[in-house]
């Protein structure tokens, strides 16, 4: 593992278990993502996805491997360490966008950085700044109920890179949009692994939104298929 | 950095018919507790503020009260010659015998009624009390049939008003006079003129006590002690300070009881509150397992839950408050079982009960808010992530 890498997972295994009911979600699992890459993590439902990204971003804790992300052994870290880490390097997009219902979007944006040392001005100013990133500074005081869907996932996207993490992950971030709406997501993501040279991987079902990557990695089953391989029917 | 208070303040908005509900509940408990607490505070004030320092009340040994004490006429002849009585003017001691019973008369709101003192007393006794005042009519004549009442008396019983007339004793007995003793027990009480009250009870020879003042603290200690070493009397002397302030133990079970029943609604409105909490939780989940990937630790889920339960709590701790507050001043009354008559008393909402009232609120706030914040903190982020 050099610098530039961002994401190695080693031998990753998942498994979920209660009573006689026994599910390997993640299984030989080793994954190498570098430094400005931007990958999208496809397969059919259940193989395993979310999984491998809520493992990445130490959302949840592996059955038996080892997660490296960003040089940071995730397994030595505690819980109250893994949120602090999270918050620094992680920007996290959902399917359901998640905005806080009663915070406006400028508000949504600024709370990860609450986390952080800065002054409530200049919390304000690094919120307007991502919100403008994403087109929206004329919707900053707009509660996420007068959004459209593709509005509020660009929020959502504002909030993920307002702590200027050096790595994105996103589950199916345009499962819940039109065409339209996702192409415009997709256009952010491309633009900030482009131009800020973030590291995006995401997860999809949708061809044409794999087509922005610059590399598709395929999951069958819980199984990582090797690099270069065609697409599991 | 904690999650922003605005963020519980606008939840409690946005849920307000739940928030008003559970507040209100909150409110109600605190409004009963805070009422008893003004009743009894008033109560106190006014037991508290009756008495001169320098006022000895002689009674028959072990009596509780003025009411079952006798003190024949030959005894009071004897006592108001003692040495350390101050003087008049005039010369006269400043001793006053007293006779004291009770009637019952019908009150304003409550055709039932209740006992009122009667007290018999000279132009020396209505001396020895310095804070009285006439606020309608005139004076005690002697030799009549005639009585003056208290203002609180006035205020909260039936016919009386001047030209009223009240019957006791051996008859008619006309008002004409309203005095106004303050805070103290007196404006509670119908007065009128010893001879006339103590001939009508068929006791003219035994009376009811002896109010005297010393010349100074040395004196009444020493008046206090010769009452004492004179076995035959068979009196003792107190001081009416304390005499006073040991009516106040008249509170104590109306205290109790009001709180016990403020505590029972406090459990019944903490398990509201939790119930709301619990509901605001499982609604929210998926904004929980939200912040948690923000990097918002278990603590500061569990603190903001707590706090938006503190802040339900105070919402109605203050609109409990409010509901009292009309009662400060209101005037009112209360059984007192030394005296078998009502004292009369002020609803006091002090500060300090306005205090207690925010602080019993806090803690069920945090009762209330504790058990679903803690669930709230405990959550798994995926568990809360797939919630809808
Ligand atoms: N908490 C859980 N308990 C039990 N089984 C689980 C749990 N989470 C996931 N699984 C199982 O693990 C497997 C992989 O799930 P995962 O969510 O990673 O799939 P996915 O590829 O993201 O699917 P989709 O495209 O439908 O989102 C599935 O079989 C799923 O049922
Ligand atoms: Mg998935």
């Amino acid at each position: 593992m050099d610098n530039h890498t961002v994401i190695e997972t080693i031998d990753l295994r998942k498994e979920y278990k209660r009573d006689e009911f026994h599910v390997i979600a993640l299984q030989k699992a080793n994954l190498l993502i570098q430094q400005s890459e931007f990958v999208a993590l496809m397969g059919p439902s259940g193989s395993g996805k979310s999984t491998l990204l809520y493992l990445i971003a130490a959302i949840d804790r592996p059955s038996q491997g080892r997660v490296r992300v960003l040089g940071q052994d995730l397994q030595e870290l505690s819980d109250k360490a893994i949120a602090q880490w999270r918050n620094e390097n992680i920007g996290f997009v959902f399917q359901t966008f998640n905005l806080i219902p009663v915070l406006t979007a400028r508000e949504n944006v600024e709370l990860p950085l609450l986390l952080t040392g800065l002054s409530k001005k200049q919390r304000i100013e690094h919120a307007q700044t991502a919100l403008k990133l994403v087109g929206l500074e004329d919707r900053m005081s707009h509660y996420p109920r007068q959004l459209s869907g593709g509005q509020e996932q660009r929020v959502a996207i504002a909030r993920a890179i307002v702590t200027d993490p050096a790595l994105i992950l996103a589950d199916e971030p345009t499962g819940d949009l039109d065409a339209h709406s996702a192409h415009e997501i997709l256009t952010i993501l491309a633009r900030l692994n482009k131009e800020q040279n973030k590291t995006v991987v995401m997860v999809t079902h949708d061809p044409h939104a794999a087509r922005f990557a610059g590399k598709i990695r395929y999951l069958e089953k819980g199984e990582l298929l090797p690099e270069g391989s065609s697409p599991p029917i | 950095m904690a999650i922003p208070l605005s963020y519980n303040f606008r939840n409690l908005r946005v849920r307000k018919t739940t928030t008003i509900m559970t507040a209100l509940g909150i409110a109600l408990t605190v409004a009963v507790l805070l009422g008893i607490l003004a009743m009894v505070a008033g109560l106190r004030t006014s037991l508290q503020a009756t008495g001169h320092p320098l006022h000895l009340l002689v009674m028959r040994k072990n009596s509780a009260s003025e009411l079952v004490s006798q003190i024949t006429r030959e005894a009071f002849m004897n006592i108001r010659l003692k040495n350390g009585i101050e003087k008049r003017a005039d010369g006269e001691p400043m001793a006053s015998a007293e006779i004291v019973t009770v009637m019952s008369l019908p009150r304003k709101n409550d055709p039932e009624g209740s006992n009122v003192t009667i007290r018999g007393l000279s132009r020396v006794g209505i001396g020895l009390r310095p804070g009285i005042r006439l606020t309608a009519g005139r004076w005690l004549v002697p030799g009549q049939r005639e009585v003056m009442v208290g203002k609180s008396v006035a205020a909260r019983f039936l016919n009386c008003s001047i030209g009223n007339t009240l019957y006791f004793g051996r008859g008619e007995w006309k008002i004409v006079g309203i005095f106004d003793a303050g805070k103290t027990a007196f404006s509670n009480e119908i007065w009128g003129e010893l001879n006339q009250v103590a001939a009508d009870f068929n006791r003219s020879e035994v009376l009811s006590s002896v109010l005297l003042r010393a010349t100074d603290l040395m004196a009444l200690q020493a008046l206090k002690n010769s009452m004492a070493d004179d076995q035959r009397l068979f009196l003792e002397g107190k001081s009416e300070v304390e005499y006073y302030a040991q009516q106040t133990a008249t509170a104590a079970p109306v205290e109790f009881l009001g709180i016990f029943v403020a505590v029972i609604m406090a459990i019944g409105s903490s398990f509201a509150a939790m119930n709301t909490m619990y509901a605001a939780v499982v609604r929210r989940a998926r904004e929980i397992g939200t912040l948690r990937v923000l990097g918002f630790s278990r603590g500061s889920i569990l603190l903001s839950f707590v706090i938006e339960a503190l802040l339900l709590s105070l919402l109605g701790g203050l609109l409990g408050i409010l509901l009292i507050l009309p009662l400060n001043g209101l005037e009112s009354g209360t059984y007192n079982n030394i005296t078998f008559s009502e004292t009369g008393f002020d609803f006091r909402v002090t500060p300090l009960i306005m205090t207690i009232g925010l602080s019993f609120a806090t803690i069920m706030g945090i009762l209330g808010g504790l058990l679903p914040a803690r669930m709230a903190a405990k959550q798994d982020i995926l568990n809360a992530l797939r919630e809808l």
